[in-house]
């Protein structure tokens, strides 16, 4: 190291890489109740929201920064009656789009009318391959419109993707929801495994599976794997990241390849980065989404590895997980600089050992998701 | 493997995939519902060209005639097979 003059005009650091993708939440509302949405316990009102206008906007510059994909999704974008347009404002700016919904409400006009503006594939939600236990888990009757729209999407001729996420009421049935995906011709079939986050958070002893279920799901998920051929779907399992004592490489790292705006307009490096106390997340109504990538505080927080405390700091993986993921060190341990818990190198790691190995028999009720304070908020049937 | 000889099938991108060029970057890409793939060299121009009416063939001498010299012949034809196992062209 060479000593350099304390009044010398330190270099302007390079900027740093551009983002590729855009998560847009373009609402907190959804017809779904379910216990494991990450969505934050305060959720946006529709009142707060982001106008088409402002969201057209958020798209031009988007493109114009270098983003390339962006997955439009809430709460449930259905619910935005202008979403058409906002999916209009992407394909303009270049930006290919997916629709993450859970189906309700995606009649045939609807999707002609979004295939029309550009839309380019769709990712479908669905919680159990079993239509009581799905509506149960959604907290509605909801499984026989999503199948219809997963019909509607194939005769369009859109990509599509099941999403299923797994916990202890749905782990066991891995092969009905595999078969579901196969019986509904999807494209891709995503099983992944619950984060804990916002409403999952609260959940997460209700929702947490056992070592012996995720054995039993892996397992199905490697018969799978053997059996689909190369034109079948693509099987995507996401890790459990609490029981693989592995720290998963949270959103690629912070303020590297992803950005989220929020409802309000809230800029984040990941959706879940809104329950971080003192973060100070910038608003695209108050700045531009370039100067917010490059100079906010916010996202230069924890980008890279200068802010890395031992064991990360010295530890051979820390280019590729990035310390996991800062908001699960902030819930686990009250401060997001430290390891992930979910790493077995974490000095934290006991918590999660302890929650992992604590297959609780008595479990409390799934807390399900609506609006205000989750005191308030209903329980399962 | 199908009965059509690899010259005479007239490559297309499949339904879900697209083709850009990314001027922030100045690469050409291909999108896909979830992944961005960043074609290397002269990739884009090739897929570029794969529009359902050209043949491999046709492809191949129209790159043979732009970049003399290249081993298109050789290098294209395996590059589009390895994308159609992908699943990108059709
Ligand atoms: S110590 Fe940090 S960098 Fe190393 S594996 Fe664990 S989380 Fe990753």
């Amino acid at each position: 190291m060479t000593l350099t003059d304390p009044a010398a005009p330190a270099a302007p650091a390079p900027a740093p890489a551009r983002p590729w993708a855009l998560l847009a939440e373009l609402t907190h509302a959804c017809p779904l109740h379910c216990g494991y949405c990450s969505n934050p316990l305060e959720l946006t009102r529709r009142s707060h929201e982001l106008t088409a206008e402002q969201w057209t906007d958020v798209m031009g510059q988007a493109g114009e920064f270098g983003v390339v994909h962006t997955h439009l999704s809430g709460g449930e974008p259905l619910l935005r009656r202008d979403l058409e347009r906002i999916v209009a404002a992407a394909e303009a700016a270049g930006v290919y789009t997916q629709l993450v919904t859970s189906g309700v409400g995606l009649d045939g006009k609807r999707l002609s009318a979004l295939t029309a503006a550009g839309l380019r594939s769709v990712q479908l939600s669905v919680q159990h391959a079993d239509p009581r236990a799905s509506d149960r888990i959604a907290g509605r009757r909801s499984f026989g419109e999503k199948e219809r729209a997963a019909a509607l999407v194939r005769a369009a001729g859109l990509p599509l993707g099941l999403n299923v996420v797994l916990h202890h009421e749905n782990l066991d049935a891995v092969d009905a929801v595999v078969e579901l995906g196969l019986s509904w011709s999807v494209d891709r079939i995503e099983l992944a495994n619950a984060q804990f986050y916002g409403w999952g958070l609260l959940n997460r002893a209700a929702l947490l599976a056992t070592r012996d279920q995720l054995a039993r799901a892996r397992d199905a998920v490697e018969r799978w794997r053997e059996r689909l051929t190369p034109d079948g779907p693509e099987l995507v399992w996401v890790v459990p990241d609490y029981f693989d004592g592995v720290a998963k490489p949270c959103m690629g790292g912070w303020g590297a390849i992803s950005l989220t705006v929020a409802p309000d307009g809230t800029v984040l490096p990941c959706p879940a980065a809104a329950s971080l106390p003192d973060l100070d997340p910038p608003n695209i109504r108050d700045r531009s989404l370039a100067w917010i990538w490059d100079h906010s505080p916010a996202f230069s927080r924890y980008r890279g590895t200068d802010w890395m405390a031992d064991p990360c700091r010295t530890c051979s993986r820390r280019e590729e997980d990035h310390g996991g993921c800062r908001c699960q060190a902030y819930a686990l341990t009250g401060d997001a600089a430290r390891t992930d818990p979910a790493c077995r190198l974490s000095p934290d790691h006991g918590l999660v050992r302890a929650l992992a190995e604590d297959s609780a028999d008595e479990r409390p009720a799934v807390r399900q998701r609506a609006p205000g304070r989750p005191e308030k908020a209903r329980r399962l049937p | 493997m199908t009965a059509t000889s690899v010259t005479d099938w007239r490559p297309v991108p499949a339904p879900a995939v697209l083709l850009r060029h990314d001027h922030t970057r100045d690469r050409d890409l291909l999108l896909l519902p979830e992944r961005v793939v960043v074609l290397q060299g002269g990739a884009g121009t090739v897929v570029g060209l794969c529009d359902g009416v050209r043949s491999v063939r046709d492809i191949v001498d129209e790159l043979a005639e732009r970049f003399p010299g290249a081993p298109v012949a050789a290098d294209v034809p395996p590059f589009l097979e390895r994308l159609r196992h992908k699943g990108w062209l059709r």
